[in-house]
């Protein structure tokens, strides 16, 4: 288990240190980091001196590992267009985003696991042949277009709820929030409702299908052969069995919901990391870009060893290997 | 047990499971006709309507912002109305589908491109080759496409200036989200080839001497492809939906030649004050595309290979 | 009074090219402390049978006719939740396979407990007593160390014995095994065909052992049923069918076993094969493969008739008015 762990912890540094290799050479190899700092008026010697005095003459290695220790640090350098440091940017809009997140992985982890179970125990009732069908719709409606549908529906033609920004926040301690007000509660309720569709529909196709395919396995065939009470086997043997892929594709998806905020951000004008991001890409803002990579990359390792650890809860055979 | 009938080559086709099962599907029979319409509105659209929306001298800004025919102020010219420049909407649609088909379709061969040999290397040699091609692609499958295609596009982006990045731009997203979707591909080919190659007949053509290459080519290749082009199709809904996603974001296709998404990106600015069909139109075309594309494909996984997901 | 018994019993499967019908006119019945072999190819409907008894068939298959007494009580159309408690508590089931028999995310007390509590009234202490008191009896060796154990860290045999045990769990009078030995090693089939045979004989549980392995029923059967294409073919005594077959199909399975000292140039084997459900022919099923097949064979299934020793009967028209054929 220790051990498993310990591997587990080296493979996610192995990966962190590819992707700020990555963030690295976006940084220093796109385009030239100088004329991206300086205006035109600049002289030759004035750029080399800079050149000098950041560092860019220095061996490779050493470039990069001055760079992964102030990454470390979490020093990402100064925004080329907005003039101010990386860091402090992220994180003064990291709480929209991490709100956001937050919500629509309840709501999608929710609707998508009871959705997932009823349509995969009951597959010929009526209400899951209708769940089925909209949630191919759900696939296929791009992000964006449904928020747009939503902004339309109750922002322009019924004005409940608010089509941008995250209404009144509280900031405590460096943290603003939006979830203790009710301005707030309602301004998220679109965004959140928008980026947890998608995945919602995602979570609730592979449940079924794992349902439907653990049903058909010998042992709960034997269950039923036994007389066990049907809430048992479903929910004691075929979920249970279940679990594994599900926890994996939920891991992954809301892994996803942190990449796809960037969408919903942009559509409902979210104050929060994925519209810093797009701004950057679309203004070549390097130094913001590298810096969401890592933090994105980061977060994905975090939820990735979180998985790991959940299969250890739920299946004895991984037990069983690792202490062997 | 009653005996059928009908004879001929057209009763064995129609009584054979997959027609049956298509034939007696009929959103399947839909899906198929709505996509087969589209594609040859968007690729017949030269032909089809006399308008051509982004030839800027074409323009006449007197028929700015004319609704759809049926309300009030529509006029038969523009039947689905007009944009802020006059645009003809429905002639927009028409190309702007076209734009999305390519880069949907090329870029999914571009992944298959990728995904296949790599899958089939790796299935096939197994060992350290399997494990450095399928840790990487578990890497990247960690990442969304999505995520992937706008970091590609922003580097081009960084590293261009912008007359020429809006040249190359269409090819740039055909690389991004094909670069973003190999692994699925090479995931599954993969799991092919590894049942392939311990095929008996593997075995007889390692034993005739056969060249390597040939084996993969002639008898792994054709036996893997069928779950892959599977696969594919909903590939298709997907990078149809990305390349969208990107445009709308603002980084995919320029406005000078603009695909459904970015159709909607410029209308999205109209919703607010009332020209609801400038955005509405581009974006229910765009949701029924990738609806029929993902019902084919559904149908398919179903009828072909149950087990797939 | 027969603890099983079986009349006219009809399974179908409507598909989209018509009803099959893959179990037809079935009668047989079992007593306490006997063992009953079914013996047939796959997809003769041996399985379907024991299915249909428990009430366990895949739908859209579904019982068209026929009546299945339970010591005398008709269970045929029971409804679901009757159905399930008599599952488990009067009837155990034994599957084929036990390695994918038991679920791997429960250990095997966790599995027992569940099953007796669910029949018994119990507390836990007493249910795990009578769980390890079952894992002994069917030959766990150290039952209270295993208890805890999860089924991967027992051998396939093992687990078979802990299958034994859950269908045990609460002293079933009838016993369905489905080729409970097939996917097992040689050495320890004979084991397992032996556990089975002492609980039968010492709990006098009647038993079902369904199986395409004429050689499990020869050790383990006391009589045995035929099936061929969804039809009784043969039915009696198992030293009498073995020895002197009725039925042309059973002749003609006895016939294909090897016998250790018999030294044959080629192995007799019978000509063609089982007819799909669907391309059944008319009359009697095996008309196409037999060579006594005369004008009624194509017109008519026959009947099973007296041939033989006591008991013995056989579905085959030669026998119609005394015993003509060999």
């Amino acid at each position: 288990m220790v051990s498993f762990v310990i591997k587990r912890l080296f493979q996610s540094a192995i990966v962190m240190l590819a992707v700020a290799l990555i963030s690295f050479f976006l940084f220093n190899f796109v385009g030239d980091p100088i004329s991206n700092m300086v205006g035109q008026e600049t002289t030759v010697e004035d750029r080399a001196e800079l050149r000098e005095r950041l560092g860019l003459n220095e061996p490779f290695l050493y470039q990069f590992g001055r760079f992964v220790g102030h990454a470390l640090q979490g020093d990402f350098g100064i925004s080329y267009r907005l003039q101010r440091p990386v860091e402090d940017l992220i994180a003064e809009r990291m709480p929209a985003t991490l709100e956001l997140v937050f919500v629509s992985a309840i709501l999608a982890i929710v609707f998508g696991v009871v959705g997932g179970l009823f349509t995969g125990l009951k597959k010929d009732h009526w209400a899951s042949k209708l769940i089925m069908t909209t949630s191919l719709v759900g696939v296929s409606l791009p992000t964006f277009v449904i928020g747009i549908l939503l902004i339309y529906i109750f922002a322009v033609k019924v004005h409940w709820l608010p089509s941008f920004g995250r209404g009144e926040v509280v900031d405590i301690g460096g943290w603003t929030t939006g979830l203790l007000t009710v301005s707030g509660w309602k301004a998220i309720i679109l965004p959140a409702i928008t980026l947890a569709l998608y995945q919602t529909t995602l979570i609730l196709r592979i449940i079924r299908s794992e349902m439907l395919e653990v049903m058909r396995a010998d042992f709960i065939k034997f269950a039923r052969a036994r007389g066990l009470k049907r809430r048992d086997i479903n929910y004691g043997h075929a979920l249970k069995n279940t679990l594994i892929p599900v926890i994996t594709v939920t891991g992954l998806q809301i892994g996803s919901l942190i990449a796809f905020s960037i969408i919903t951000e942009t559509v409902f004008q979210w104050p929060g990391m994925g519209s810093l991001f797009i701004q950057a890409v679309q203004f070549a803002d390097i130094p913001i870009m590298s810096a969401y990579l890592v933090l994105v990359a980061f977060f994905f390792v975090v939820i990735n060893l979180t998985v790991d650890l959940l299969y250890f809860v739920v299946d004895p055979r991984l037990r069983a290997d690792v202490k062997g | 047990m009653k005996n059928l009938t009908t004879s001929g080559r057209w009763a064995t086709f129609v009584d054979h499971d997959i027609t049956y099962s298509f034939l007696h599907s009929p959103t399947t029979i839909i899906a198929s006709i709505i996509t087969i319409l589209m594609f040859v509105a968007a690729f017949g659209a030269p032909i089809l309507t006399s308008f051509t929306p982004f030839d800027p001298g074409s323009l006449e800004l007197t028929d700015a912002f004319l609704p759809p025919v049926w309300e009030s102020g529509g006029i038969e010219k523009h039947f689905l109305g007009t944009d802020g420049q006059g645009r003809d909407i429905l002639a927009a649609i028409m190309y702007g589908t076209q734009i999305s088909l390519v880069v949907g379709l090329l870029s999914v061969l571009l992944s298959m491109g990728i995904g296949v040999p790599l899958g089939i290397i790796a299935g096939y040699f197994g060992g350290w080759v399997d494990t450095a091609i399928m840790r990487f692609a578990d890497i990247q499958l960690t990442i969304p496409p999505i995520l992937i295609a706008l970091m590609i596009d922003g580097v081009t982006r960084t590293s261009m200036s912008s007359e020429l990045h809006e040249v190359i731009a269409i090819p740039v997203l055909i690389v991004s989200i094909g670069i973003a979707s190999w692994p699925q591909y090479a995931r599954i080919t993969r799991s092919g080839a590894m049942v392939e190659r311990r095929k008996d007949f593997v075995a007889a053509a390692k034993l005739i001497q056969t060249p390597t290459s040939l084996i993969l080519l002639r008898h792994i290749l054709p036996n893997v492809i069928g779950p892959t082009l599977i696969v594919a199709t909903i590939g298709v809904a997907v990078a149809i939906i990305i390349e969208a996603t990107l445009s709308f974001l603002g980084v995919g296709v320029p406005p000078t030649t603009p695909s459904l998404g970015t159709l909607i990106r410029i209308g999205n600015s109209f919703l607010f004050s009332g020209e609801w069909w400038i955005t509405f139109f581009p974006a229910f075309t765009l949701v029924i595309l990738v609806l029929s594309v993902n019902l084919i494909g559904d149908w398919l996984r179903d009828t072909f290979n149950p087990k797939l997901r | 009074m027969a603890v099983l018994d079986i009349s006219n019993l009809c399974i179908e499967f409507p598909t989209r090219r018509g009803v099959l019908s893959a179990v037809e006119d079935l009668t047989l019945s079992i007593e306490a402390g006997e063992i009953l072999g079914i013996v047939g190819e796959s997809g003769a409907g041996k399985s379907l049978t024991g299915n249909a008894i428990v009430g366990l068939l895949e739908p859209p298959g579904h019982v068209t006719e026929g009546v299945i007494l339970l010591n005398g009580r008709d269970i045929t159309h029971l409804p679901e939740s009757e159905m399930r408690k008599i599952r488990g508590a009067q009837i155990g089931v034994i599957f084929q396979d036990p390695l994918t028999s038991l679920d791997p995310l429960y250990t095997i007390g966790q599995q027992l407990t569940q099953t007796i509590l669910t029949h018994k009234k119990m507390s836990n202490a007493q249910a795990k007593a009578w769980a390890i008191e079952l894992l002994n009896e069917v030959g766990i060796p150290a039952p209270e160390r295993r208890f805890d154990a999860f089924p991967h860290e027992f051998s396939g045999g093992m687990r078979q014995r802990v299958v034994i045990a859950l269908a045990l769990c609460c002293d079933p009078c009838l016993i369905i095994a489905d080729e409970p030995t097939t996917a097992l090693d040689v050495s320890v089939q004979a084991q397992i065909i032996a556990l089975l045979k002492r609980l039968s004989r010492e709990k006098g549980v009647a038993t079902m052992l369904v199986t395409h392995d004429m050689g499990v029923i020869a050790e383990a059967a006391d009589r045995v049923a035929v099936i061929y294409s969804g039809r009784l073919a043969e039915i009696g005594d198992v030293r009498s069918v073995i020895d002197a077959p009725k039925h042309p199909y059973t002749k003609g399975l006895m016939d294909s076993i090897p016998q250790i000292g018999q030294n044959l140039k080629i192995l007799p084997n019978i000509v063609g094969a089982m007819p799909r459900l669907d391309a059944r022919p008319d009359g009697c099923a095996f008309n196409p493969r037999c060579s006594k097949a005369k004008f009624i064979c194509h017109q008519q299934a026959a009947p099973l008739i007296e041939a033989g020793s006591v008991g013995q009967r056989a579905a085959c028209w030669v026998y119609e008015g005394g015993e003509k054929y060999v």
